[in-house]
């Protein structure tokens, strides 16, 4: 942000914003993927387990959730990225 | 059923069909054709695939089958890395592709001022860590194989009667080598990209999941009848319910993520090969959506294996086993295709990425200090570096098969796989705190990786072997020296956790730490510090890491030297289109430090950093300026700029002392003078009386006839003559003695009154010339305290003076008294035509007469007054602006008191 304006168009703005969401996405990620960590497992206690059709299913989920939303940042930053060559500045 | 020969035909046939692949993208490329497909982002995702190794293709449904879910972890890991790209891959790939680096050795030796005994550290750490990986490639191999040879005898025993395991890992072991020897070291130049490489690779890529997807759905929809059934499958197999320890779920995608971006396979595809940076971002999505359709059927086949197949089935080959105990033979050479594929390619690329670490780190260092006369003189060190290249290989595939001969293929895949993971995740600490902190130093890295490996060597590698294996029983229960605290599973008494998360845990976390606090406490080489900061700010800029002194580096040396390495045409190249850089047309560039700049970093595509400096430090001779030099220099010069500074100062003292002697020696030379004019000026003086005064006394002695008229007359002139000569003496006397400063003043109090009273009654009496005096007997009445008799003689020349010199009709002096202050000044002024203005300077030196008038005197009498003043501690000057001839006469009132002003000089204050 050193270099430039600091008010930017729509679209240039637009951009910015997508990339603060390839930055966050594997953080989402990793929270959704490390919440299995939290299901009561079969030594605690008689509540019910998670079965391990539930868990494939989840885990599966997720991971094709995160790469549609990849696909879709990507989808929507190729374009741009082509002409202005990606930088550090955010 | 199919037949080992056959299987070992269509073996043979798919391997011909990836070297045609990989031969004509490598013509492809060379002709700058295909440029779409070979550039294109879903080959480059394609060839990261080489991370679903055998281990994925056979050991995911093994793993899963005895530990549930937590095969997955592998899988997580690398996708939220890639999905992350944004943070890590981008900055990796782009330093890699701005310091043309070679490998995860050289990107970290670079990082830490081009070190090579860091690269060397790295380059063993590296074949230690993916030897056995290696091994277990050539092991799923040969399992496969011999299933084929006898899959019921196999299934139930693991053991084929017929099959020699050994020999069949050893040809596919020397086939593995002959095509990385082929496609690995074709080429030297292209930043040691490997077009043919990469496109066999992304076949194999496409084969291998074709291949598990096919059994996968063939389980799910030909054997189990349907997702529906699957799942209902699952939650009533062995491995019901969810339950995987929280640790291990943690820990294993952590390393897993790590060891994606440390491994050296992965690091060659993901960072040398890479082409645009851009297909990082196609990779972003397009790579978890591969690992997510590998890993899909994983699951479904384990449990159907499981249901299907007998207990004594070894679940690492349910995915071949499974088709062929339902008869599917075509299925099942399809699954063995894939494994085999998943296997060659990661052999073809580890082995790739670890000989080029090999050769450039460990060999070209050797040859290249073997080599005296340096880069230019001898041998082709082109030939050199791909003999290098190709001795690394075959070491490295025969370590590999060492290790699987050495190991019986025991073992199961999975815990191969973790522990050669967790080996190179010890890169990592180093990798991003180089790439991300300016402060990380070469000691720290050092330090760092030293404990991590050595932590993980202890604690994961060697209890691998099992108890009694490596280490002995006595380490496992006691620890290592009998020290408690050093049990492999219990390092520093923390027991009870999961022996994997326990090596993990302590080699990172002990790694990481060391590496940041050595760091912080130790201070990096210029060299470090700058190419710290090209990592660091890599996308500020791109410039150079130093610069060579290369007007001493000469073209024809470099030309020579890139020949051999680069290859004669690919140097000619380079070479013109740098000399067309710099706007010469015809014959070699000028070695401009930007030329040398890029010939080094052209050479370091083929021979890695290190080396391509050291090469290009020896043509650039010792004048090759590193930063360390350049300080060397600067210090030098801060030296020499200091020494001449105080040259300098010794040499202006020196002036100004000259500048003193010279004076002095004027002075002296001056008082010389003054001193022989004055000698002369006394004699003169001297000689004019005694001359009449000789002449005289003749005549009176012997002349008889001389009248008493004339006889008085001359005994008259004779007498005036003497006195004329005494009185000069005297003065001569008196002012040698004032001169000196011996005079005794005799302190009076009087009246200044007094004083003129005496010098004038003793200048009017016997007067020839009469001289009006004007007085102000008012202002006289003042008491002063000085010597009363050397003040009158003072009046009474400066009377005396105007008597004799005063040239108006009627002579008239004035003399008037004046208080200034502390001073009295009394000035005489007569009615004359004063000084001329040329002699002013003159009239208080000895001898000094105005004009040429025919009074007597030898001109001492103004001299002696300025003594006499001096002493009195007051002053005499000649008074320029008053009208006719005024001096002014300083005397302090109070005792002691110097009147400042008039020293013998001319002044105008009047």
């Amino acid at each position: 942000m050193a270099r430039g304006t600091l008010f930017l168009e729509r679209t240039s703005y637009r951009q910015r914003r997508l990339m603060d969401g390839v930055r966050v996405l594997p953080f989402v990620g990793l929270a959704f993927w490390m919440l299995p960590l939290l299901w009561p497992s079969t030594g605690q206690g008689s509540e019910e387990t998670v079965s391990m059709s539930g868990a494939l299913q989840y885990l599966f989920g997720i991971w094709i959730a995160l790469i549609l939303a990849a696909l879709v940042l990507w989808l929507n930053t190729r374009a741009r990225a082509a002409e202005t060559p990606p930088t550090d500045q955010s | 059923m199919v037949s080992l020969n056959q299987l070992i035909g269509v073996c043979l046939a798919y391997v011909v069909l990836l070297f045609v692949v990989a031969f004509a993208a490598e013509r492809a490329a060379l002709r700058g054709r295909w440029a779409g497909l070979l550039r294109s982002p879903f080959v480059y995702t394609l060839s990261l695939s080489i991370y679903c190794t055998a281990w994925t293709f056979y050991g995911a449904v093994g793993y899963a089958a005895r530990s549930g879910l937590e095969y997955l972890t592998i899988y997580l890991g690398p996708s939220l890395v890639m999905i992350g790209w944004w943070w890590v891959l981008r900055r990796l790939v782009r330093i890699g592709r701005s310091q043309r680096v070679t490998s995860v050795a050289d990107l970290i030796s670079s990082r830490y001022g081009k070190s090579n005994p860091l690269a060397i550290v790295v380059t063993l750490m590296s074949v230690i860590g993916v030897t056995p990986y290696i091994a277990l490639q050539l092991q799923s191999v040969t399992l496969s194989l011999s299933i084929f040879a006898a899959p019921n005898v196999v299934a139930s025993t693991g053991v084929a009667p017929d099959f020699n395991a050994a020999q069949a890992a050893f040809w596919v072991a020397a086939g593995l080598a002959i095509f990385t020897v082929l496609f690995g070291t074709r080429n030297l130049n292209v930043n040691e990209r490997h077009p043919g490489v990469v496109m066999a690779v992304a076949v194999e890529a496409v084969v291998k999941l074709i291949a598990l997807l096919a059994v996968g759905v063939f389980v799910v929809w030909g054997l189990a009848g349907g997702m529906g059934e699957v799942f209902a499958r699952i939650d009533a197999s062995e491995v019901s319910t969810f339950e995987v320890k929280g640790d291990r779920w943690f820990a294993l995608t952590a390393v897993s993520a790590a060891a994606f971006i440390c491994l050296p396979r992965m690091f060659q595809v993901m960072v040398v090969e890479n082409d645009d940076e851009r297909h990082l971002q196609t990779a972003s999505w397009a790579f978890p959506l591969y690992l997510m359709l590998i890993s899909l059927f994983v699951v479904p086949i384990a449990v159907v294996g499981l249901d299907l197949l007998p207990d004594s089935a070894n679940p690492d080959l349910f995915v071949l086993s499974l088709p062929l105990s339902q008869g599917q033979n075509g299925l099942a050479m399809l699954a063995f295709l894939g494994g085999f594929s998943s296997a060659t390619s990661m052999v073809i690329v580890a082995t790739l990425a670890l000989s080029t670490m090999v050769s450039n780190h460990i060999f070209m260092p050797v040859w290249l200090a073997s080599q005296r006369e340096g880069a230019t003189q001898s041998g082709d060190v082109r030939t050199a570096v791909i003999l290098a290249r190709r001795f690394s290989i075959l070491i490295i595939i025969s370590l590999g098969y060492l290790y699987y001969r050495a190991s019986g293929g025991s073992g199961a895949l999975a815990a191969i796989g973790t522990i050669s993971f967790g080996g190179v995740a010890q890169f990592l600490p180093a990798l991003l705190g180089g790439i991300f902190w300016r402060g990380a130093t070469r000691s720290g890295a050092l330090a760092g990786l030293a404990i991590g490996f050595a932590i993980w060597i202890f604690t994961m590698l060697l209890p691998s072997f099992g108890p009694g294996g490596a280490l002995s029983i006595a380490t496992f229960e006691q620890g290592l020296f009998g020290l408690s605290w050093l049990r492999p599973m219990a390092l520093f008494g923390l027991s009870g956790l999961d022996p994997t998360v326990h090596a993990l845990m302590w080699s990172l976390s002990l790694n990481t730490l060391t590496f940041a606090l050595v760091s912080m406490f130790s201070f990096p080489d210029p060299m470090e510090r700058l190419q710290g900061a090209q990592f660091v700010n890599v996308f500020d800029h791109s410039t150079a890491a130093r610069t060579w002194n290369a007007s001493a580096a000469r073209s024809e040396d470099l030309m020579i030297m890139s020949q051999r390495i680069l290859g004669a045409a690919e140097a000619r190249a380079f070479f013109d289109a740098q000399s067309a850089a710099q706007g010469s047309k015809a014959g070699l560039p000028e070695p401009t430090p930007d030329f040398v700049q890029a010939l080094e970093r052209e050479l370091a595509a083929s021979v890695g950093a290190a080396t391509s400096h050291a090469m290009v430090s020896q043509i650039a001779g010792g004048s090759a300026v590193s930063v360390k030099e350049l300080l060397a220099v600067a210090d030098e010069s801060a030296q020499m700029l200091e020494y001449s500074s105080q040259l300098e100062a010794q040499s202006l003292e020196l002036s100004r002392t000259a500048a003193q002697l010279r004076d002095a020696n004027d002075k002296l030379t001056q008082l010389s003078r003054q001193k022989d004019a004055f000698l002369s000026q006394i004699s003169h003086e001297l000689r004019t009386p005694m001359t009449s005064i000789r002449s005289f006394s003749e005549i009176l002695r012997d002349s008889d006839n001389v009248s008493v008229e004339e006889k008085s007359r001359y005994a008259g002139i004779i007498h005036s003559e003497t006195i004329r000569l005494t009185r000069l003496l005297d003065d001569l006397l008196d002012l040698s003695v004032l001169e000196n400063g011996q005079v005794t003043l005799n302190m009076q109090q009087g009246q200044l009154r007094d004083v003129l009273e005496r010098a004038v009654t003793s200048t009017q009496t016997g007067a020839t010339r009469e001289l009006i005096i004007m007085r102000e007997p008012a202002l006289e009445g003042l008491t002063i305290h000085t010597d009363l008799d050397r003040l009158a003689q003072v009046f009474i020349n400066l009377i005396a003076n105007a008597q004799k010199y005063c040239a108006a009709d009627q002579p008239e002096l004035r003399i008037s008294v004046q208080t200034l202050g502390s001073v009295l000044q009394v000035s005489f002024q007569d009615n004359g035509a004063g000084i001329p203005e040329k002699e002013q300077p003159l009239i208080f030196e000895k001898f000094a007469r105005v004009g040429t008038g025919a009074v007597s005197g030898a001109g001492l009498g103004l001299a002696i007054c300025r003594e006499i003043m001096a002493r009195l501690g007051g002053g005499i000057a000649y008074d320029a602006s008053g009208a006719g001839t005024t001096f002014l006469v300083q005397i302090p009132i109070q005792e002691g008191q110097v009147a400042p002003t008039l020293k013998g000089m001319v002044t105008n204050t009047a």
